[in-house]
């Protein structure tokens, strides 16, 4: 059986949707799909991938207009007696076909205050935590960092503030240092002033489109906002702030 | 003259896997300034994949075990052909580098008393895995990306590198192109690591990604280097089959680890068949004692399923063979057992193995904590590579040193799982260390304008072409050739065709056309990665010949034994006059007291 992929071509500056006719069979992936299509008929389609498991984040884009994973997104799920469209993310500037400038991300990341751990528990240098207490961090690690969240995000998708405005990326990223059992840095002025947080108004898209189910509004942005609302809007906290201070 | 950038960095570290990334960080803390090259994003490179863990002897979860037996667990599974103090150096400093990596920030999983959890593995006599569930290479990866971005290393995103450039014998920079425009770059430095991972892309049915197109073994080959043991490639025993977009995907080791059989079609637990007599006093020696060692119990030998990986995936494949496989040409893999003996199986195998879960669902439309899963062999690592020095990891180029997968010489015939991402890591470092020391001693070399001329247009040949192949089609007829001729199960007269066949697509390779532009074309890169994978075919396939007998993973039909005689060289291959050629290099003598170790442990 044969289906149709509606595949963006083109540079920088713009491009357009063109169609490619391939053989589908049991099991395949969308990203199945676009290779078929490179080695057939397309072999300069750009488009990242590495893994081909879901592990890596590489192979993010809009599949019918959804941010997804290429390689987990089974044909067998979606409509394709209609041609299916395979679209860039749209929250990054295009580079060429389905290859965008994520660049943006890395830098963001760089100027988040990096781990600070306390001292070692143990006399040989190490720490001990308990399992329990290091369950929410790791649901934060397993982020692949593919960039669907923060695509999906209107702030950034819809209102181009990636100056102002980290993404949900950066806050998972930021709640899995603030919440490591060992660390001792605080970043949460930075939060509210450089990174934004504010504009996150919880729609939950972000925690929708995640391929590793990480609960990223509840467990991540929510606490990291009470957090910031605690620092800086507490009348309490201020006081005790201001004696601090002298 | 073609346009370039110039880039000069004292190390230049190409390839930022975990070996890489490793090596940055360590050469960078040195002082002197460092650039990571990138063949895709950072944070995206192979070592992602890895699931069970990191082997080190840190003794958390069983006592008895220090770094001698990890040692003689190490040689043992590469069947003493290893470097042996690669091997040594490896065991001993594991711990020290795994305990680093929390201090970074890496949260792994815990003992009951707050510990760095440990979980049995393949080849180790006690549970030895430092891990996070089934994405310990991603909490690796992730680690020292978010530590070494602070480290002030330069970062090269997508960018891949086509020469070694030399001042004489020494290596002295790079010539490279980035992906976006395809232009070109050089860089130039002081001392370069290579740290660029396998070959699996040489094979039809792989665990790696595009990247694994052997560039550092051919790299390092094209400019003189000597590589060692490529006959050696890991089949790991447990990929998908099924559906066949997937075939494959590795099914990690832990699964096993964790209690997971393997069954026949007749639903026999197979294993148990046939159990080396090296290892016949370690394994279980019933069904019964096999569980309970999966359950930590310190007086129960490990199951035949966690037998190396060589043997299990002959075992495989011998079933298979014999037509007792599973509809799509593999095996079952069994964890949905045990809930014959846990109360609540499901969600325990969704939080052990919660990876493994989302794979199946996701990929095979299967529930592993209900049904077993089909699996086969796939073409996961080479032990093979570069060959160095193994305290500084230099290669046999002044200059030039190498690191992780691309390095050869501590896994011997067959590496023990969990063996790498520590080897990453214990050797990351010391390539760091060294080529930074290099760069403190050396200044910068001459380049050879006329070598990175030469060097750019044969690059560029493939879009002056027309009517030639689709280099994804050369590709794709590489892969079928070697899986069948060189692959899990090896004789003379097919390997000898693979040789021809490996002539015929050298011609076709350097007659492909590429189509589109410069900017961001796969096809292109395609193309320049084929003279690399038939470098590396045709190494593993001349070394295999060379190999006239059995032992870890090489397996001859022809030879199917293991001989005294092969234990006691490494076979080399070197490019001379344009040929490669072949020698036997001798495996240094053991010092007395690791020998006693070796012995002692039995």
């Amino acid at each position: 059986m044969k289906a149709t992929f509606s595949i963006r071509r083109g540079g920088s500056e713009g491009g357009e949707l063109v169609d490619y006719r391939t053989e589908v069979t049991e099991g395949m992936v969308v990203l199945d799909a676009v290779h078929q299509i490179q080695a057939e008929s397309a072999p300069d389609l750009a488009c990242r991938w590495n893994c081909k498991a879901g592990k890596c984040g590489s192979c993010s884009a809009e599949i019918n207009g959804k941010p997804k994973l290429m390689c987990m997104t089974r044909l067998d799920t979606i409509d394709i007696t209609q041609p299916v469209t395979i679209e860039p993310m749209r929250a990054f500037p295009p580079i060429k076909d389905l290859a965008t400038d994520v660049s943006w991300n890395f830098e963001v990341k760089k100027r988040i205050k990096k781990f600070k751990p306390r001292k070692p528990d143990a006399e040989d240098g190490t720490w001990r935590m308990q399992q329990s207490d290091v369950d929410r961090v790791q649901e934060f690690r397993k982020c692949i960092e593919c960039f669907l969240c923060q695509d999906v995000c209107h702030v950034l998708r819809d209102h181009n503030k990636h100056a102002e405005f980290a993404g949900p990326r950066h806050y998972v990223y930021t709640a899995a240092l603030e919440m490591h059992p060992l660390d001792t840095e605080n970043r949460i002025d930075e939060l509210k002033n450089d990174f934004g947080i504010g504009y996150c108004n919880i729609t939950k898209c972000c925690t929708k489109v995640c391929p590793e189910h990480i609960t990223i509004t509840d467990n991540a942005i929510i606490p990291l906002k009470e957090r910031v609302v605690d620092e800086h809007f507490d009348p309490l906290a201020k006081l005790v702030k201001l004696f601090r201070k002298k | 003259m073609t346009d370039y950038t110039t880039f000069e960095h004292d190390v230049l570290v190409i390839g930022a896997g975990g070996a890489g990334l490793r090596a940055a960080i360590e050469a960078s803390a040195a002082g002197v300034s460092v650039g990571l090259i990138c063949k895709s994003l950072l944070g995206k490179a192979h070592t992602v994949m890895a699931e069970g863990g990191m082997a080190a002897a840190m003794g958390n979860v069983d006592d008895r075990d220090n770094w001698r037996v990890h040692f003689s667990d190490t040689m043992r599974g590469g069947q003493y052909v290893n470097n042996w103090r690669m091997a040594e150096l490896h065991a001993k400093e594991a711990p020290e580098r795994v305990r680093e990596l929390e201090a970074w920030g890496a949260v792994f999983d815990r003992t009951k008393d707050g510990k760095i959890l440990q979980r049995n593995f393949g080849g180790h006599r006690y549970p030895r895995l430092a891990h996070v569930g089934d994405r310990t290479g991603l909490e690796l990866i992730r680690t020292l990306q978010d530590h070494g971005i602070h480290q002030g290393i330069d970062v090269h995103m997508e960018v891949t590198v086509i020469s070694l450039l030399k001042d004489g014998d020494r290596v002295v920079g790079v010539l490279a192109y980035e992906r976006e425009h395809g232009r070109f770059r050089i860089f130039k430095a002081k001392a370069v690591v290579l740290a660029t991972g396998g070959v699996g892309r040489a094979f039809k049915i792989t665990s790696n990604s595009w990247e694994g197109t052997g560039d550092g073994h051919a790299l390092a080959y094209h400019a003189g280097a000597e590589l060692i043991d490529m006959e050696f490639i890991q089949f790991h025993p447990t990929g998908m089959v099924w559906p066949p977009s997937v075939r494959g995907i590795l099914v990690t080791e832990g699964v096993r680890g964790e209690g997971g059989i393997l069954k026949n079609s007749e639903g026999k637990r197979f294993m148990f068949d046939d159990i080396p007599p090296l290892y016949k006093d370690q394994t279980a020696s019933d069904p019964e004692e096999g569980w309970r060692y999966t359950q930590g119990d310190k007086t129960a030998n490990r199951p035949p399923e966690l037998l190396t990986r060589d043997h299990v995936a002959r075992c495989i494949n011998r079933e298979v063979k014999a037509g007792r496989g599973s509809p799509h040409g593999g095996v079952y893999l069994d964890i949905a057992w045990i809930k014959e003996k846990l109360p609540n199986a499901a969600e325990h195998i969704k939080k052990k193995l919660p990876s493994m879960y989302h794979q199946f669902m996701q990929l095979a439309n299967l529930d592993i904590t209900t049904t077993p899963m089909e699996v086969g062999p796939t073409t996961h690592y080479i032990m093979g590579g570069i060959r160095v020095d193994a305290d500084t990891q230099a290669s046999t180029l002044p200059g030039l040193f190498a690191c992780g997968e691309c390095a050869s010489g501590i896994n011997g015939a067959n590496r023990l799982g969990g063996n790498s991402l520590s080897d990453l890591i214990v050797f990351g470092k010391r390539a760091g260390e060294y080529a930074a020391q290099f760069a403190q001693q050396n200044g910068h070399g001459t380049m050879d304008n006329a070598q990175i001329e030469r060097e750019t247009k044969r690059a560029l040949e493939p879009f002056d072409r027309e009517g030639g192949d689709n280099p994804f089609v050369v590709q794709h007829d590489l892969q079928d050739m070697m899986q069948a001729k060189v692959g899990i199960v090896r004789v003379e007269e097919e390997m000898q065709e693979a040789l021809a066949g490996l002539r015929g697509l050298k011609d076709r390779a350097e007659k492909c056309s590429v189509t589109g532009n410069i900017d961001y074309n796969p096809g292109w890169h395609t193309a320049l990665d084929l003279r690399n994978l038939l470098t590396v075919s045709e190494a593993i396939t001349r070394s295999a010949i060379e190999r006239k007998e059995s032992r870890g993973g090489q397996f001859r039909e022809d030879y199917p034994n293991k001989e005294p005689e092969f234990a006691k060289f490494n076979i080399s291959v070197k490019e001379v006059n344009g040929e490669m050629q072949i020698s036997h290099v001798p495996l240094p003598e053991m010092p007395a007291e690791l020998k006693a170790v070796i012995e002692e442990m039995g």
